[in-house]
């Protein structure tokens, strides 16, 4: 039996050395192939008597079994380590960049629009739409300013011929609207009070230099009822700087001013501060005039078909690039309308970037790539 | 508007300072834009005097002062003319900042002698342009006092007046507004009357007494318009930018300013005949002021004599009659005009002037024989003459003053917040208006100087103004409701379709609604050019028909600074008719260049109508259009690439235009790249009915489907749609899926043919299939195609 115990040595000795498979193949060939040495002795056992078979071939079995074993043990560590060779020869550079992806931009405009939207919509404002190319009774008349109106001058009005197969009338000509102020008599003509919509949209005077553009766009607020009053209208814009500024406190001034479609009428600033290099929203002590209010003019009411004795409430317009630029640090207006992909890349915002009052007014797209 | 401080202190009686001023202007609504204040800059100079004045040893035309500030002596070295020993002023001590220079003044060595301060001229300190004197103050001025002091400084301040506030386009009215205000107290006009010596030999006829309800002229003979404008009046014109001309010219400017009271002033001697208001001659020619020549119509009022219109009454003066240096003899005109009829003549013949402004606005109709009196007082003191009874056409007391009414517990109503009826009726009362208390309302009798007051609205304004509208309180609207989605469906959509567009890499771009009609005319889809009357400039001269020509022309700009990769979308209007709301929303976006400069993977590559056609069926899906199984046809706009172009379409409606740009309009646009684009007519996709949000029941097939290809060789000119609509159609329980793998031509094939692969999937619904459920499918689809396309198998 001593050389059952040395085989096994022997063979385990084989199997543990082995550095690669075929070597484990072979040990496995020369001790448990047809002619291994353990099946040779496998063979040996019918030649003996019954007592002695059942003890060796029990003891062969144990050993049988412990060399198996151990074969699978290094068969699994050479395996492994094949693996592993293998995998080193298998590298990529992973510091190589990816792919190509191009990330798209929402414009700075379509922001505003959607935080402006988000805002007076928790207000429990609507919104309403208009025309670009106006008559001039909803863009100037039904507001209070007829033909002759020194207010009309300051407005720098295009005019597009209303019939082109007659030469130019400029009383009868439509014009491209001035402001989105018609749209609350579009608004008042359809629908009965109480009233409360924003109307956003793209207006235009014929005015370019440093800070004016052919083509702007301003947001139109109109709020009608039996009961609102001018401290409405204080409370409504406050609450609608403070949220669009995302600000707990935010100085706010109102100083008298003349529209004619308002009676009174003001102009609201905010309080800033004003460095070489910076401005500073709702601290210091400079002011930044934001946008024109005033309770609706009952000249303007009963063009809308609405009894001023019976209803009463206010109106405000602000311009939506310049919310853009106060609020996002945009220094120059001309630059929203030139598409250069270098700015719009760089003041765009990403196209996941929703707005909303509750998950978030800006800030929800991730940063840009 | 512009005034100077000491301007309004003529009218004001006040101890305020000129902070407290200006916040108060702007408080009550009339905005300060500027303050020009140059003491500002004046805190470290003093007045000083030359003790003595030595010649400079090395140079001719330098001096050596001794100067005294009352505390020590300096010496100085001085270039000016006019030192002289005992001259008192304007000293600057080493360190002080020059407003000229914005430096701080250093000792110096000037050849070889030490200057230790300098004594100023008037451009030094900032309160002036000359140079070529120091200051030279009296003799008496105390000295070591500060410059503010001692200097005759007039800050000026600049108010931006709104169009209601006419009167305060005369610093008399803003005067009137601070005291309202609490600012002080309005000083009483002194104005004498002028002594008539003759009677007025000019007669004067008012034809339309309606344009012209009052116009006055006198006659003054004897003037020296070669007198010298009095200092005061000619410092005050020149601090608000107006240039002195000769004593009547500055007169009548400085009454306009002061008063908001236009005046005209003819040369009596170059008159013929009396004078006449009346319309002019419908093309009448008549040379203004400014030296234009104007074709007047029958709607412009004139002042004529017997030769004609020599003045557009109320807008400006004629050149043939006006005053030159050497008129003797003048006929001073103060009238009233109507302001319909200033404003029609401005606006028709884009004539700006001082005196149009105010007319157009309101002129106090009670001011003509005031301003008059003014003005013939201070001609007569400053240019001497006599002067004539004054001629009156037309009255003053024909004018009514409005009367209004105010509610007193209407302000609580209004503004949210009560006034007392006596705190109300003192405000106005201030601001000049004759108030009572009748059957409980305040009845305002308004002053003939305000011309914007019509009822109780005007007077709740007023009354605003005065209280502050910083005092009103302010409160939240309102809103019980939860908050819902406001946005109309179709802006919703638009607002999916941007945030859709950016997703696939597109940057959203806002141009112009305007379009240059250069390019537009390529892009009208022969719809009429809605061109604008008075563009801004010729390249923004129409109504875009379609944004492309804009996006077309970002795409050229940011190849020229070196972007040529380019993904450009807009969602905005595009106008096909001139009419309101003959317009509507299109998302268009343009694609040039490559996906990405080139990189290791072999990624990129050039964009094509492939890439546009889906960011077109993105934008149909964005706005819950039918993208799904889209009907495409072959035609589209002539911009387009008439063989890699399409059109979806939604029935007769077209739901969007995709492919390569022509490449005729890229050379007129001189691109040289490939440009693809899509435009998406939103309005023409449908909107849903009724927004159903619960999902249709998924069903999962517990069978698994089996996907199998066919090849076909079809003439060249059949579709790849219609070949996957044949087998689509072939079996529409069983074959959920069918898409082309490969598009071939060429060798092996017969000329005019192609061969196209597809895959299709084979679902199973009650039990796996056999070999012999798949053959039969497969030759379903065979029958099928060959049938619709004559397509045979490969």
């Amino acid at each position: 039996m001593e050389n059952l115990e040395q085989l096994k040595a022997e063979a385990l000795n084989e199997i543990s050395s082995a550095a690669d498979i075929k070597q484990l193949e072979e040990t496995r060939v020369a001790v448990l192939g047809k002619k291994g040495k353990l099946t040779e002795l496998m063979k040996g056992l019918g030649a003996l008597p019954t007592e002695e078979k059942i003890a060796l071939g029990k003891q062969l079995n144990i050993v049988k079994s412990e060399v198996e074993k151990a074969l699978e043990a290094q068969k699994n560590i050479l395996e492994a380590k094949a693996l592993d060779e293998k995998l080193k020869t298998e590298t990529v550079d992973v510091t190589l960049p990816v792919r190509p992806e191009q990330q798209g931009r929402i414009h700075p405009v379509s922001k505003i629009y959607e935080e402006v939207v988000a805002i007076f919509g928790q207000m429990g404002f609507d919104v309403a739409k208009g025309p670009d190319i106006e008559d001039q009774f909803h863009n100037f008349n039904a507001l209070n300013m007829p033909a002759n109106h020194p207010a009309r001058q300051m407005q720098d009005t295009f005019y597009i011929n209303n019939n082109p197969n007659q030469p130019f009338d400029m009383d009868s000509a439509y014009v491209v609207r001035t402001h989105t102020s018609g749209m609350q008599i579009r608004t008042m003509e359809n629908q009965r009070p109480p009233i409360r919509i924003i109307a956003p949209g793209r207006t235009y005077r014929s005015d370019y230099d440093a800070t004016h553009t052919p083509m702007f766009h301003q947001v139109e607020g109109l709020v009608i009822d039996k009961n609102i009053t001018m401290a409405h209208l204080k409370g409504c814009l406050y609450d609608f700087m403070k949220a669009f500024f995302e600000l707990d406190e935010l100085p706010v001034r109102y100083r008298p001013s003349y529209f004619p479609f308002t009676e009174p009428s003001a102009e609201m600033d905010i309080g800033c501060l004003k460095t070489k290099t910076e401005l500073k929203i709702g601290a210091g002590t400079d002011w930044l005039e934001v946008l024109g209010c005033g309770m609706v003019h009952p000249n303007v009411l009963r063009a809308g078909g609405i009894n001023p004795d019976e209803y009463q409430g206010f109106a405000f317009g602000m311009g939506i690039d310049r919310l853009a630029m106060l609020k996002y640090g945009i220094p120059d207006l001309r630059t929203f309308f030139e598409s250069d992909v270098r700015w719009l890349k760089h003041y765009g915002f990403t196209p996941l970037d929703f707005s909303s009052m509750t998950g978030g007014l800006s800030d929800n797209g991730g940063l840009a790539r | 508007m512009k005034f100077t401080l000491s301007w309004l202190k003529e009218h004001l009686e006040t101890n305020a300072d000129l902070k407290t001023i200006s916040e108060t202007l702007t408080r009550i609504g009339l905005e300060v834009e500027e303050v020009f204040d140059p003491s500002e800059g004046l805190k470290e100079f003093v007045s000083a005097r030359i003790e003595s004045v030595e010649n400079h040893p090395d140079a001719d035309k330098l001096h050596v002062l001794c100067v005294n500030d009352g505390s020590n002596k300096y010496q100085v070295v001085c270039g000016a003319p006019n030192v002289h020993t005992g001259l008192v002023g304007i000293f600057a001590r080493e360190g002080t900042l020059i407003p000229l220079f914005n430096e701080r003044l250093k000792r110096a060595t000037i050849r070889g002698v030490e200057s230790c301060g300098m004594m100023c001229a008037v451009d030094e300190i900032g309160i002036g342009t000359a140079h070529d004197a120091i200051i030279e103050l009296p003799a008496d001025t105390p000295i070591g006092a500060p410059a503010a002091e001692v200097l005759d400084i007039d800050p000026v301040i600049e108010v931006s007046i709104t169009p209601n506030r006419a009167e305060c386009l005369g610093v008399r009215g803003i005067a009137r507004d601070l005291a309202a205000a609490g600012l002080g107290k309005l000083k009483p006009l002194n104005i004498a009357k002028p002594q008539a010596k003759f009677a007025n030999p000019v007669s004067v006829k008012v034809e339309n007494p309606v344009e012209c309800p009052v116009y006055t002229a006198r006659y003054i003979k004897g003037v020296n318009n070669h007198a010298k404008t009095p200092d005061w009046m000619k410092k005050r014109l020149e601090a608000i930018g107006l240039r002195s001309i000769s004593p009547l010219v500055d007169i009548t400017n400085y009454i306009c300013y002061d008063m908001a009271r236009p005046l005209h002033v003819f040369d009596a001697d170059k008159l013929k005949g009396g004078i006449v208001v009346k319309m002019a001659k419908d093309g009448e020619k008549f040379m203004a002021l400014n030296e234009k020549e104007y074709v007047l119509n029958d709607k412009s009022l004139g002042i004529c004599d017997d030769e004609g219109v020599q003045c557009l009454g109320g807008v400006m003066g004629g050149l043939g009659k006006g005053c030159s240096e050497d008129t003797v003899n003048v006929v001073l005109e103060a009238a009233l005009f109507k302001p319909e009829c200033i404003a029609y003549t401005g606006r028709h013949l884009q004539i700006d002037s001082d005196s149009r402004y105010r007319y157009e606005r309101w002129v106090d109709p009670k001011s003509n024989i005031l301003g008059s009196d003014y003005a013939t007082s201070l001609i007569l003191k400053i240019c001497g003459g006599e002067a004539s009874e004054l001629t009156v056409v037309g009255s003053e007391d024909e004018y009514k003053p409005q009367v209004a009414c105010l509610r007193p517990e209407r302000l609580e109503s209004f503004i949210g917040m009560p006034v007392t009826k006596e705190k109300s009726m003192e405000i106005l009362q201030n601001l000049g208006f004759e108030v009572s208390f009748e059957n409980g309302k305040i009845k305002a009798v308004t002053p003939s100087w305000r011309g914007d007051i019509e009822g109780e609205h005007d007077l709740v304004e007023e009354v605003v103004r005065m209280i502050g509208l910083d005092n009103i309180p302010a409160q939240s609207l309102p809103h019980d409701k939860l908050p819902k989605e406001i946005l109309l469906p179709e802006q919703h959509n638009a607002l999916v379709v941007k945030h859709e567009l950016a997703s696939r890499g597109m940057y959203e771009t806002v141009t112009w609604s305007f379009a240059d009609s250069e390019i537009a005319k390529f892009f009208r889809k022969g719809k009429e050019a809605i061109l604008l009357q008075n563009p801004i400039v010729k390249e923004l001269d129409e109504m875009r028909p379609s944004i492309l020509p804009n996006l077309l022309t970002a795409v050229k700009n940011n190849i020229a600074k070196g972007y040529a990769n380019v993904a450009l979308f807009e969602v905005g209007p595009e106008f096909y008719g001139r009419n309101p709301n003959e317009q509507i929303t299109a998302a268009s976006g343009v694609r040039a260049g490559n996906t990405a400069k080139k990189d290791w993977s072999h990624s990129t590559r050039e964009y094509d109508v492939f890439d546009v056609k889906a960011d077109a069926l993105a934008a149909i899906a964005a706005a819950k259009g039918p993208y799904e199984n889209p009907q495409i046809t072959l035609d589209a706009p002539s911009y387009y690439h008439p063989g890699r172009s399409g059109t979806i379409r939604l029935g007769k409606n077209v739901l969007a235009y995709f492919g390569e740009i022509h490449p005729s309009i890229l050379k007129a646009l001189d691109i040289k790249e490939r440009v693809v684009a899509f435009e998406v007519n939103l309005n023409n996709i449908p909107l849903p009915r009724k927004s159903v949000k619960a999902r249709k029941k998924l069903e999962l097939s517990a069978f698994q489907p089996v996907d199998k290809d066919l090849a076909f060789v079809v003439d060249k000119n059949i579709s790849a749609a219609s070949l996957i609509a044949a087998a689509k159609n072939a079996d529409r329980n069983h074959i959920t899926d069918v898409r082309i793998f490969d598009v071939y031509e060429g060798e092996n094939l017969p000329s005019g043919k192609k061969s196209l692969a597809i895959s299709l999937t084979f679902q199973p619904i009650e039990q796996t299939f056999t070999d012999k459920d798949i053959e039969n499918l497969m030759n379903k689809v065979i029958v099928e195609v060959g049938k619709k396309t004559g397509g045979e198998l490969r």
